[in-house]
């Protein structure tokens, strides 16, 4: 029986979509069994994320309204075999799915996947309810900003609420050269102020960008900084033990070497 | 020159007038005042809880009965103004006794 995460966040924006593809691809490439199940009705991504927007022929609600098969609307990946989509519609909007059919639709993919990983829609309205609804885990994240962790605090104290205990922290778009210089809160100020245990830290990446464009998660980039960072937690949710990479590319002694023109 | 080369060499330490520091300082208080917002069902659960529990040791002005939280600073208090119709002597002594 495979497992139910959660990727949420409260604020738009901060990197739920691209959290959830490339900690599913990074799971996938690992060798498990993997759904990611788009939940923002209405607004789409996850299938362009994802570079699979041609192949959808049913989609969430196709499902859990009988229209189609689970089966018939899964999209398998085009380098995984392992992989697959379960796209979000987008000419309905959040009511189109209820709590319940979530809890029920997570079942049944849970009997066939190690992992399903939800994308969750902004907010804490109905979207956010139904793609909670089924989960075991959360991940909850955020951006190095106020009110990006302002409404993390949020999204925590509703996920305690609905009894899905211990969510984890991904701080997404942090920029080590902006930290040093004290003009961005760092890892420690975060952890403390929502007393939330850590799972990643993603920097700031123009790969992500670019990856975005490609259609090709960062996570299968060996040169991106954000791709390794996505590897590091997608082997922390499996379990293992992997210590927090170095985010400084600006190491003291390249400063100094640059420092005296070498 | 001398801030510069401190600076490059990563020896310079947090300013406070850095803006991480205005930063955690505005989300520390956002957070003070987000916490201490209940939701009115919450609120009503505490005040039942409150009638109940205070029953025992006293009569109350159950329509009379206010529960707030107030956040000053960097604090929230509860604040609950509950006018008493009439002690009642004895009433958890011979409980805790027995
Ligand atoms: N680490 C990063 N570095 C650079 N750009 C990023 C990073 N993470 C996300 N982005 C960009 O930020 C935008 C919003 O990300 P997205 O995952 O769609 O957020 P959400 O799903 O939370 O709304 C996208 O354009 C994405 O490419
Ligand atoms: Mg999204």
């Amino acid at each position: 029986m495979g497992e139910v995460i959660v990727v949420t966040s409260g604020k738009g924006g901060v990197g739920k979509t691209t959290t959830t593809a490339n900690i599913g691809t990074g799971l996938a490439v690992m060798g498990n069994k993997v759904v990611l199940v788009d939940t923002d009705i209405g607004l789409r991504n996850l299938d362009v994320v994802m570079g699979l927007e041609n192949r959808i022929v049913y989609d969430i609600v196709d499902v859990v309204t009988g229209n189609c098969r689970l089966k018939q609307a899964l999209i398998k990946d085009k380098r995984f075999e392992d992989l697959f989509l379960l796209p979000a519609a987008q000419t309905k909007d959040k009511t189109a799915v209820s709590e319940e059919q979530m809890r029920e639709l997570t079942q049944q993919l849970k009997e066939e996947f190690d992992y399903v990983i939800i994308d969750c829609p902004a907010g804490i309205e109905q979207g956010f309810k139904n793609a909670i609804a089924g989960a075991q885990r959360a991940i909850v994240v955020t951006t190095p900003e106020v009110a990006a962790v302002r409404d993390a605090d949020r999204i925590i104290g509703l996920l305690e609420a609905a009894l899905l205990a211990e969510p984890k922290l991904i701080v997404n778009r942090l920029r080590p050269s902006m930290v040093k210089k004290g003009d961005m809160m760092d890892i420690d100020d975060m952890i403390e102020i929502l007393a939330i245990e850590l799972l990643g830290v993603v920097p700031e990446d123009e790969a992500i960008v670019i990856s975005t464009n490609k259609g090709e998660p960062a996570v299968l980039d060996k040169q991106s900084k954000a791709g390794e960072a996505y590897r590091n937690i997608s082997k922390r949710i499996t379990g293992e033990h992997v210590p927090l990479m170095n985010l400084e590319a600006d190491g003291f002694f390249r400063r100094l070497r640059r420092l005296f023109g070498a | 020159m001398f801030e510069f080369i401190q600076r490059a060499l990563g020896l310079k330490k947090d300013d406070p007038t850095a803006s991480k520091n205005t930063a955690k300082e505005r989300l520390r208080l956002v957070l003070v005042q987000d916490r201490a917002s209940m939701s009115p069902a919450t609120l009503e659960a505490l005040k039942e809880d409150l009638i109940r529990v205070i029953s025992e040791y006293m009569e109350i002005d159950q329509t009379g009965l206010e529960v707030s939280l107030s956040s000053e600073d960097e604090s929230v208090a509860l604040v609950c103004n509950i006018p008493i119709l009439k002690l009642k002597r004895n009433a958890k002594e011979q409980e805790t006794a027995s």
